[in-house]
């Protein structure tokens, strides 16, 4: 319990620091985790040098879920595409602090799914994108 | 499975033997049993057993939804007997393994999924006459439907399949060759590389009925090129309840799901729904959690034996049977010779029907099948109504062999 709501997610869950919605924007992606009905959405605006330059996620969700997402857009600042379509279940995991079961490890990778099928342009996410 | 290899098990049979617990159990007092029915249903080692057991003491939740320590434990043991199937028959990847009821099911849901998807009237369906009815009806009922053609690769008197008619019926352009890998019946193990190369030549999808090859010898569905290949659990040491369907990513994600209901949505609304990713958009409801649990521990067990091991000693056992069976007068095994068949002897008694034959055999302890094996047209062809069959796994030894061949002597005296 204690390993699993560490502070810094019960922090990003109630103050998420980046929760918000930008239009327009250059990449947007939506998605629902299935399992439970958490729902992801991410706007990215990119600089004239082609890194992110503004983050913003919204939706509904467990805190794993939300936190995950709060933390990721911090991550993807400056970074540019190539290096988001790097970014791993291992990087989440790792911003966390915690490790997850699978029925959870899908809350908390659901932000990376839903950044990821943005950056790449996909139609649909799919769980390969975090493996 | 060649004649150049040797006829000597590398099997410690023995040892083998003491894994399975019903084979210490005798038929009657006295009678130890024989079980040659192995095609049929194979018998479970102790640790499949256990294996289900531990679940249902230990672990028993539902899976894929709950935030439990139990349903965490569930999830975890489901997916891993996913992964274990995966890496069993080579598959790129464990989200190509759709777990199903059996091998039926799993020939159904590309029938129903794949093929009312993809096939027009008068298109052309290849399956062979050596098939099971459970690669037939499927066909047919999707034949009727959609006004199909179904053409068939006739099977030889030796057993085998006519590749210079199949290659003629390729001529037909058609969309799907389905094919058993072995036949049920006669054990012939058909050359599925080749069938598949072919097929593939002449653009039609393939489907292999792996039920009787992925028990008893390697099944590699990357080297083999199939398209889909299905089989059942309970046929390679594992339970009822669980079969298995593996599909080429491409197809699978192009094809609508096959039943609806849980597991297998990532929305619903009242009016409209979208379906879950591979492999969960063809595993709606609660699945048999226990039986992927033993199929795992299953492909466990026979991954510890060797694959090469077990059909290494089929192959003797076969070509030591073919010999015994072929001193007894008057019997005829159909089917190839042991360089083309697997552990399989299926044999006519002359004036004996095979359920007599089958009845005498068991008051000596050896438990054998009779009747059309499923295969009914293949009976036809051979003009025959029904076949004694005889058939071997892993744990058989030759000695229970010569009871069968002691057996058979038993039927010929009470029949004068």
């Amino acid at each position: 319990m204690d390993d699993l709501y560490r502070e810094i997610i019960i922090d990003r869950y109630k103050n998420p620091q980046y929760r918000r919605t930008l239009v327009p924007s250059d990449i947007s992606f939506e998605d629902d985790n299935p399992l439970c009905g958490d729902h992801i959405r991410i706007d990215l605006r990119l600089g004239p040098d082609g890194r992110v330059a503004e983050a913003g996620f919204d939706g509904h969700g467990c805190a794993i879920s939300q936190a995950s997402a709060d933390l990721l857009m911090e991550a993807v600042l400056g970074k540019t595409l190539d290096e988001l379509k790097a970014l791993t279940r291992d990087d989440i995991l790792e911003m966390l602090g915690i490790e997850l079961g699978p029925v959870r490890l899908k809350c908390a990778l659901l932000s990376l799914k839903v950044l990821k099928a943005g950056v790449y342009g996909l139609g649909e996410a799919n769980d390969e994108l975090v493996e | 499975m060649t004649a150049a290899v040797p006829a000597v098990s590398p099997l410690d049979v023995g040892r083998i033997r003491a894994d399975f617990p019903v084979l210490q159990r005798m038929t009657r007092p006295g009678v130890p049993l024989v079980y040659l029915d192995s095609t049929a249903t194979s018998q479970k080692p102790a640790a499949v057993i256990q294996a289900m057991e531990d679940f249902y003491r230990r672990s028993n939740a539902n899976i894929h939804r709950g935030i439990h320590t139990l349903a965490e434990e569930s999830t975890a043991a489901y997916e891993l007997a996913r992964e274990k199937t995966a890496r069993f028959i080579g598959a790129p990847a464990a989200r190509q393994i759709i777990f199903t009821r059996n091998t039926t099911e799993s020939i159904n849901l590309v029938a129903y999924a794949w093929g009312r998807a993809n096939l027009r009237s008068g298109d052309v369906i290849i399956l062979t006459e050596m098939e099971h009815h459970s690669n037939l009806v499927p066909w047919h009922m999707l034949a009727a439907e959609k006004a199909l053609r179904l053409e068939f690769i006739p099977v030889t008197e030796e057993g085998l399949l006519d590749l210079d008619e199949y290659r003629r019926l390729l001529e037909l352009g058609p969309k799907l060759v389905a094919f058993t890998h072995m036949s049920n019946v006669l054990g012939t193990i058909n050359p599925a590389e080749t069938i598949i190369r072919l097929a593939h030549e002449a653009g039609a999808v393939t489907l292999v009925d792996a039920a009787q090859s992925a028990p008893h010898f390697p099944v590699d569905v990357q080297t083999l090129d199939a398209d889909f290949l299905a089989f059942s659990a309970h046929k390679m040491c594992g339970p009822t309840g669980i079969g298995v369907l593996y599909g080429r990513r491409e197809l699978l994600e192009a094809m609508p799901p096959f039943l609806g209901g849980g597991d297998m949505i990532k929305r619903v609304h009242l009016r409209s729904f979208a379906p879950n990713d591979l492999p969960h958009k063809f595993e709606a409801g609660t699945p048999a959690i226990a039986e992927a649990i033993g199929l795992g521990a299953a492909l466990d067990y026979l991954s510890a034996v060797g694959m090469e091991a077990v059909a290494a000693h089929e192959h003797a056992l076969t070509t030591y049977a073919l010999d015994r069976l072929a001193e007894v007068p008057g019997v005829r095994v159909f089917g190839p010779s042991a360089e083309h068949k697997g552990g399989v002897a299926a044999f006519t008694f002359p004036g004996v029907h095979p359920h007599d034959v089958a009845q005498i055999l068991d008051e000596m302890g050896v438990a054998v099948r009779a009747g059309h094996h499923c295969a009914q047209p293949l009976h036809e062809k051979f003009g025959i109504p029904a076949t004694t069959r005889a058939s071997f796994y892993l744990y058989t030894t030759t000695d229970e062999i010569d009871r069968l061949v002691e057996g058979l002597y038993r039927v010929k005296e009470v029949f004068g």
